[in-house]
This record gives structure tokens, C-alpha cells and sequence, in this order.
């Protein structure tokens, strides 16, 4: 069974947002003792999606949890925005597609970097990315 | 507001980036990099990026893209000091670099600079 010992949200309403939020995710993976590889990957996919939420879904914010599975220690982030959402999921979950000016590797690259990853998304009302990393 | 330093050592430019930069910082770089190599008319730019933790899809494509746009400019970028760790991840995410020379330290890349400017300044007497 996967418990919840702490969680919590921060703001990511502007640029100066993105780099607080990695530096959140890069002290929790290091106060869960990720290897440094690990810390790496999951600060990177947390900046990819904090950037998203603030770029193409005009801010919102990232919630985390520091999750238990038995004796197994993981992370989730869920970086929510109340933007215009993703009319089709599998273009933007195509690697070098963008909507906008990037290089089209924030969702597709953040997916490779975790263990699970969860997209949810409604046109006119938002999107969710949910990523999870466990030790 | 916030810059990060660009160095001259002799015709070349060295910039340490030392903090965790947020985009506009990234942007501002690039804009004053590729002014100062102008402006000196500067022929290599030594990177140094061992005190970044993290390089995600935006700062890599800084990367490539100062080093690009100095190479227009007629300056080599040598990006040294990265971490294992990033690279790894930089590679996962989807990002290698293409075009970017890359070296293992500052000495070992200002070495691959002297001796890309020592190659030009022959050619350049050859043609002569």
C-alpha cells in the first residue's frame, strides 16, 4: 500500500517559480537519498514541466508528495494549470513537436526521466502532468 | 540586473556560469556573449559549466545556441566541465548537443582552443 507521509504546493506563476520549484525537487530527492543520477533526472523533468505549466498553460502550480511503499521511498509531482489544455495528446507526446517555440522535448523528455508519468488534459479547462520517481 | 560575467583572457572570452539560471538570465547571456564577441573580436568562448547542476531542455538549447551563433561569428565555444550526472540525463531527456565541442576541463579546453586558432592562423597564411 503507498502512503503519504508529507506533501505540499508551490506557486509557478513566473520564471524566477521554475528555479524555486528544482531547487524544492533537488532538496526532497536528496533528503529521500536519490542517487545524484537520480536527483538529476527528476529536478530536470520537474523544470521541463514547471516550464510547460507556466508557458503554455499561463501558470499554475506543483504539488508534491513524498510517498512510502512498504519500505520503498518515492516523489510525485503534479504540475497543474488552468490553461487552454492539449487538443491532441498524442501529437504533443511526440518527440520534437511544440505548440509553441521550444524544441518539443518538455513532455516526451520528462516522461523518459521518471518512473511513471500521467498526462491529463481538457481542452478549456487545464492540464495535469503527474511524475513519480521511486529510490 | 542580473548578469553573468563574461571574462577576456587574452582573444579569448571565458564565462563561468556559477548559479541556477532562470530563462531571461539564459537569454541575457546569450545577447551579451555574442555582443562581446564582437566587440573584441574575440576568437574562442571557454564555457564553463561544472556548477550546473541541472541542464534542462531550455538552457541546453542556449547552449547550442550561443555556440552556434559565435561560430557565425567566427569564435570556436568550447563547453567544459559538465557533469556526469547531466550528461546522462541530457542524453535521456533527448538533447546531445550536435555541434557543440565539448571538453572533460577548463584546461583541456582552452587547449582544444589554441590549437583550433593556431590551425585558422595557418590557413590563413596558406592562403596568403
Amino acid at each position: 500500500m503507498t502512503t503519504t507521509t508529507s506533501s505540499g504546493e508551490l506557486p509557478l506563476g513566473n520564471e524566477h517559480d521554475i528555479v524555486l520549484a528544482r531547487q524544492a525537487v533537488r532538496r526532497m530527492t536528496q533528503e529521500q537519498r536519490f542517487s545524484l543520477v537520480d536527483q538529476t533526472k527528476f529536478v530536470t523533468a520537474a523544470s521541463e514541466l514547471a516550464r510547460n505549466a507556466l508557458i503554455y498553460g499561463g501558470g499554475g502550480k506543483m504539488k508534491w508528495q513524498v510517498l512510502l511503499d512498504g519500505t520503498k521511498a518515492g516523489l510525485r509531482l503534479s504540475f497543474e494549470d488552468q490553461g487552454p489544455g492539449i487538443p491532441n495528446l498524442d501529437l504533443a507526446m511526440t518527440d520534437g513537436w511544440t505548440s509553441g517555440n521550444g524544441l518539443g522535448l518538455g513532455l516526451t523528455g520528462a516522461r523518459r526521466l521518471v518512473n511513471e508519468f500521467e498526462l491529463d488534459s481538457r481542452v478549456g479547462v487545464g492540464t495535469r502532468v503527474t511524475i513519480t520517481r521511486w529510490k | 540586473m542580473e548578469r553573468i560575467p563574461i571574462l577576456r583572457m587574452g582573444e579569448f572570452l571565458l564565462v563561468t556560469i556559477q548559479v541556477d539560471m532562470h530563462d531571461q538570465l539564459a537569454l541575457t547571456l546569450q545577447d551579451d556573449l555574442t555582443r562581446a564577441i564582437e566587440k573584441k573580436g574575440a576568437k574562442g568562448v571557454l564555457m564553463d559549466i561544472s556548477a550546473l547542476e541541472m541542464v534542462d531542455s531550455f538552457i541546453g538549447r542556449m547552449i547550442s545556441d550561443i555556440s552556434g551563433m559565435a561560430r557565425i561569428l567566427d569564435a570556436k565555444t568550447v563547453v567544459v566541465g559538465m557533469q556526469p550526472a547531466v550528461a546522462i540525463t541530457l542524453v535521456e531527456l533527448g538533447l546531445s548537443l550536435p555541434g557543440v565541442a565539448t571538453a572533460l576541463n577548463v584546461e583541456r579546453g582552452m587547449e582544444m582552443l589554441r590549437r583550433s586558432l593556431a590551425e585558422s592562423n595557418d590557413d590563413h597564411y596558406i592562403k596568403r
